[in-house]
């Protein structure tokens, strides 16, 4: 993305994702440290922003209910007989 | 192959229950979200990853290791859940995944900036982002909000970021595994935290407090 030589705080938040990503240009990224440099309240976005992230890098992925468990194992069972067969 | 792999493909082969078990733990969540980009409901999910692990028990003897396990297994299921949606009579949202910067969606709120005739400070926090208490990020109502928040996003949404944050998986495999560009799949992601954040301050601090 392309931004004029000076960024302001409506356009630094929607870089934020490329700038973790390490997807801006040079120049971009020159703009937007210079930016975030002198605003607090980016520097704040960006904060809450890596926060979310490890908050949300602490939720385990909903657990298997017993029913998928049951049916996904009757599925590999039923693969493994038909093809263990002489 | 990666060593890892050829182990699991081993054991898939030979109906080793424990690895098959093994696996299915800890992909099933993330398959169904990814299911649920080209089939909704939950039922019919669960079915769709069921017949993709039955392609994948079928074609393990033609899996060459050019991508992981992981990534292999989930293309499989991509296809599944598109070929199911067709038959369903679906319109897959190929939009969502292909173009999803079609429709511009804020990561905030324009109102939270000053407008563009303001004088000395157009496109500045009018109503910058509100404190978040750090004590009470980690907490377990906290997390409950977070996980409520993914659930409520748009599916392909949902499963970019659950790839992504939850699974910790690298933007490189998320691409193959969904077949994403990598802009789009940035797109995804930048909407997905947006929205998370803005209900993580919507909880830990709201406007009227």
């Amino acid at each position: 993305m392309t931004v004029a030589d000076v960024i302001n705080c409506q356009e630094l938040v929607e870089l934020v994702t490329d700038y973790l990503e390490g997807a801006l240009s040079p120049a971009d990224l020159r703009r937007f440290e210079e930016h975030l440099a002198t605003c607090g309240k980016c520097t704040e976005y960006l904060a809450q922003l890596q926060a979310t992230i490890r908050v949300t890098g602490t939720l385990t992925p909903d657990d298997l209910t017993p029913e998928a468990e049951t049916a996904l194992l009757e599925v590999f069972r039923a693969f493994h007989r038909g093809t263990s067969s002489p | 192959m990666d060593p890892d792999d050829a182990k699991l493909v081993a054991a898939l082969r030979a109906g080793d229950e424990d690895a098959f078990r093994r696996l299915v733990d800890e992909w099933h969540s993330m398959m169904l979200r990814v299911a649920q980009i080209f089939v909704p409901s939950r039922a019919v999910a669960e079915d769709v990853v069921q017949e993709t692990w039955l392609r994948v028990l079928g074609a393990l003897d033609r899996f060459e290791g050019r991508s992981s396990l992981r990534t292999w297994v989930f293309r499989i299921l991509v296809n599944t859940a598109k070929t199911r949606a067709q038959r369903e009579g679906r319109v897959i949202p190929f939009s969502a995944l292909n173009d999803p910067g079609r429709v511009p969606e804020p990561a905030v709120d324009a109102d939270r900036f000053l407008g563009p005739d303001d004088e000395r400070y157009p496109g500045h926090w009018s109503s910058p982002p509100r404190h978040l208490p750090e004590e009470e990020l980690l907490a377990a109502e906290t997390r409950e909000r977070i996980a409520a928040a993914i659930e409520e996003l748009p599916a392909t949404q949902r499963a970019v970021i659950s790839l992504r944050d939850i699974a910790g998986w690298s933007a490189e495999e998320v691409r193959n595994a969904l077949d994403l560009s990598e802009v789009n799949q940035r797109v995804l992601l930048h909407r997905a935290r947006a929205k998370v954040r803005r209900a993580l301050e919507e909880y830990l601090s709201p406007e009227d407090s």
